[in-house]
């Protein structure tokens, strides 16, 4: 175990340090915001204290773990392809931006635009889990892998996501917890409620990683029902065009 | 669904000469080609022809050739017969125009006006068949000042550079919207050159890793793809901000050309569309780019130079000024006569400004702001010919992508129906049996002729002007000279009027 203490590093001299690092266990303490920590690495175990900056974990590849106490900023974990993100706090706009693989899970809240363009391919199936709520655009885009809102912040009876959540999907499911309609659902967009074989299969585990990481008992997570939203068609717009 | 639209084209054959050998009918993937066994004679269906040429290529006894139709409208300046044949497609189907390769309309091409100046008398020029000539070029960030150590000696405070040994290089064409064998016949051309072709949007297939020193790999909204060792892959990573054909809009391709390796290329599931978001979004200003710029950086632990490409848009100096400001070590701009797989006919035709006035307002603006050495600058979009090139560099272009060129190189006809995915030359196809028909080997073979060639009458061009490195045809517009232009066209191209 290595400990760097950012107090007085830039991003640069920090990136610097964890590349030549890379494969270790670190901590990070006294962290201050620098932008970019952990992109690209493979095999690296961060623990950091303090507040990281934006584009977190960006590229995150197999092997790897990111923790963070404290929030974290904007594009958490963009274009992660493995590995995991674990978040005691909040996370910014742009969270798992063009995920395609590995899991993100965000204690609290997540601004707008979290898991968008999120992709899976094979084995690789990026789940991404925030405890509170999610912003406007949650799941913009979503073409693959997994979403899940808890709302834990949210009485019954209000939906965990803001307005326009899955606008443009064509893959992948975005699962609420609790029966409240999320607020200007766009026509791509099917909202059912999860099937029995959901819940055990896809909704429970994560709900039960989600509980081990935060400490939270796993049946306060799941006392009320869950939605299931998955897109209407895999080829939104193919019927948009005419050849000329 | 295609009432009232008559057949553009007219399959002609010579029925002296065809043997009915069906040649034609087994090429053609549209179909056009029949054989009817009760009278023993091939037959064609005009409507469904695209005028590749590939039956006319083939046909052992060159019977075929296709014509334009005769057929017409009542004459008419202001209703054209495409515009009206447009209305009827548009009533029928309810759907956006959708078009491939660069705009065919009549828009004015600056570098036709623009003439290049020779050597006479003083000056002597140069004959590149007896003297070394460099057209050697490396693309990046030039350090503004010398560093040196507490022993005097210099300190190497070179950010990374991508070397060609021309400044050309291919641009991006993504797997997918191409062929395997176009992009096998790219790789093997730009190695052997030592220039580099460059992914496109769709990742990079397992195959063309050993290519990665004369590759470029882009990163576009929709992040197909992308990963750790894809980004390490290559001599440099694009960020794909815009495209020349399409500004302001995406890209999307259509579920029926993922299939097999170009799903697995660009890790989605086969069957599933490949939609590229019109913004990043994670990118709403300059500040934004800078952090996808600087997390690219991290993420290749600063050894890879970041391009930026844009589409040349009516502001894109301050644009350019913006990204060169952002830490980008390249700026790519791509004019709006430059080609694509596929783009709304309206955006293709209509959006965006010529490579020509938007290089040379772009070069002023940085070469203004004292910022110029801070990028390098490679542009695009449309760039047919050596000549064409060789204007771009004098006009301030660090290099220039070509793609149609290339793809001629390979083949094609430029029957613009890319976006079909039938392309019977095998380049902008998914389907095995068209991609078969482009042998890499004869492509890359193809490619290199022509790079050479431009490579040699760039020299040529050089020499005339008695300049023996290319760095010193970069931005010397003294060596340009404009006809048939107004005062304001030439003011911002920052050339004279030929005669003075």
């Amino acid at each position: 175990m290595i400990t760097i203490d950012a107090g007085s590093l830039d991003f640069e001299q920090l990136g610097d340090q964890l590349r030549r690092l890379a494969g270790e266990e670190i901590v990070i303490e006294r962290c201050l915001g620098q932008r970019y920590i952990g992109s690209g690495l493979k095999n690296t175990n961060i623990e950091i204290y303090g507040t990281p900056g934006n584009a977190l974990g960006a590229y995150l590849g197999e092997g790897s773990r990111i923790v963070v106490h404290g929030n974290a900023q904007d594009a958490t974990g963009d274009t992660m392809s493995g590995g995991s993100i674990v978040v005691h706090g909040s996370a910014g706009d742009a969270a798992g931006y063009g995920m395609r693989g590995g899991t993100m899970l965000v204690r609290d809240s997540a601004g707008y635009r979290a898991g968008i363009h999120m992709k899976q391919y094979g084995q690789a199936y990026p789940a991404l889990v925030i405890g509170g709520s999610a912003g406007n655009f949650l799941g913009e885009y979503l073409a693959g892998g997994v979403i899940l809102v808890l709302g834990l912040d949210r009485p019954a009876g209000v939906a965990p996501v803001g307005r326009f959540c899955g606008t443009g999907m064509h893959g992948g499911k975005i699962f609420l917890r609790g029966d409240a309609i999320p607020p200007e659902l766009p026509p791509q967009v099917a909202m059912q409620p999860a099937a029995p074989e959901e819940l055990e299969a896809e909704i429970l585990p994560l709900v039960r990683e989600y509980a081990e990481a935060f400490g939270v008992p796993p049946a306060h997570l799941t006392d009320r029902p869950f939605l299931r939203l998955m897109p209407n068609s895999r080829n939104p717009y193919h019927n948009m065009y005419v050849n000329n | 669904m295609d009432l009232y639209v008559h057949p553009l084209f007219e399959v002609v054959r010579n029925e002296k000469k065809c043997v009915a050998c069906r040649a034609c009918e087994r090429q053609c993937s549209n179909c056009v080609h029949a054989y009817n066994p009760d009278t023993g004679e091939m037959e064609a269906d005009d409507s469904k022809c695209v005028n590749c040429h590939r039956c006319v290529s083939l046909c052992p006894t060159k019977a075929l050739k296709i014509i334009l139709t005769d057929h017409c409208f009542r004459p008419n300046a202001n209703w054209p017969g495409e515009n009206i044949n447009e209305v009827y497609k548009q009533a029928n189907s309810g759907g956006v125009l959708l078009s491939s390769m660069g705009t065919p309309k009549p828009h004015p091409v600056y570098f036709d006006r623009i003439l290049l100046n020779a050597s006479q008398v003083t000056n002597p020029p140069i004959d590149p068949l007896r003297e070394p000539m460099e057209t050697r070029v490396f693309l990046g960030k030039k350090s503004q000042k010398l560093e040196r150590n507490a022993e005097g000696q210099l300190v190497d405070n070179l950010t990374p550079q991508i070397p060609l040994t021309m400044p050309l290089l291919f641009s991006a064409m993504s797997f997918g919207s191409i062929s395997y064998n176009a992009h096998a016949s790219l790789a093997r051309a730009a190695a052997a050159l030592g220039i580099c072709y460059n992914t496109g949007e769709g990742g990079l297939h397992a195959d063309f890793y050993p290519y990665g020193p004369h590759t470029i790999v882009q990163v576009a909204s929709g992040r197909f793809g992308v990963h750790g060792d894809y980004l390490m892959a290559g001599a440099a990573v694009e960020i794909k901000m815009g495209q020349g054909a399409k500004p302001g809009i995406g890209g999307h391709l259509p579920g029926h050309k993922i299939a097999g390796d170009v799903a697995r290329t660009r890790m989605i599931p086969p069957g599933s569309d490949a939609i590229s978001p019109a913004p990043h979004h994670d990118i709403y200003s300059i500040e934004d780019l800078r952090q996808l710029v600087y997390s690219l950086k991290a993420a290749t632990g600063n050894q890879k130079p970041i391009i930026v490409k844009i589409a040349a848009v009516h502001n894109v100096a301050a644009i350019a000024s913006g990204v060169a400001r952002s830490g980008a070590d390249i700026i790519a701009i791509d004019g709006f006569r430059g080609g694509t797989g596929a783009a709304p006919t309206r955006i293709r035709d209509h959006v965006g400004i010529p490579i020509e006035l938007a290089l040379a307002s772009v070069d002023a603006r940085l070469r203004e702001e004292g910022i110029r050495d801070d990028v390098s600058v490679i542009a695009g979009g449309s760039i047919r010919s050596s000549a064409d090139w060789i204007k771009a560099i004098a006009l301030g272009a660090d290099a220039c992508y070509i793609a149609t060129g290339a793809l001629l190189a390979l083949g094609c006809h430029l029957c613009r129906q890319c976006h079909t995915g039938l392309c019977n030359w095998g380049i902008a196809t998914q389907r095995p049996d068209l991609v078969k028909r482009l042998n890499p080997e004869i492509g890359a073979e193809r490619l290199v002729n022509l790079v050479h060639a431009w490579q040699h009458e760039l020299k040529e061009v050089m020499g005339g002007m008695g300049i023996n490195s290319v760095e010193a045809l970069r931005g010397n517009r003294l060596m340009l000279r404009g006809v048939a232009m107004t005062q304001e066209e030439l003011d911002i191209l920052g050339i004279k009027h030929a005669g003075v």
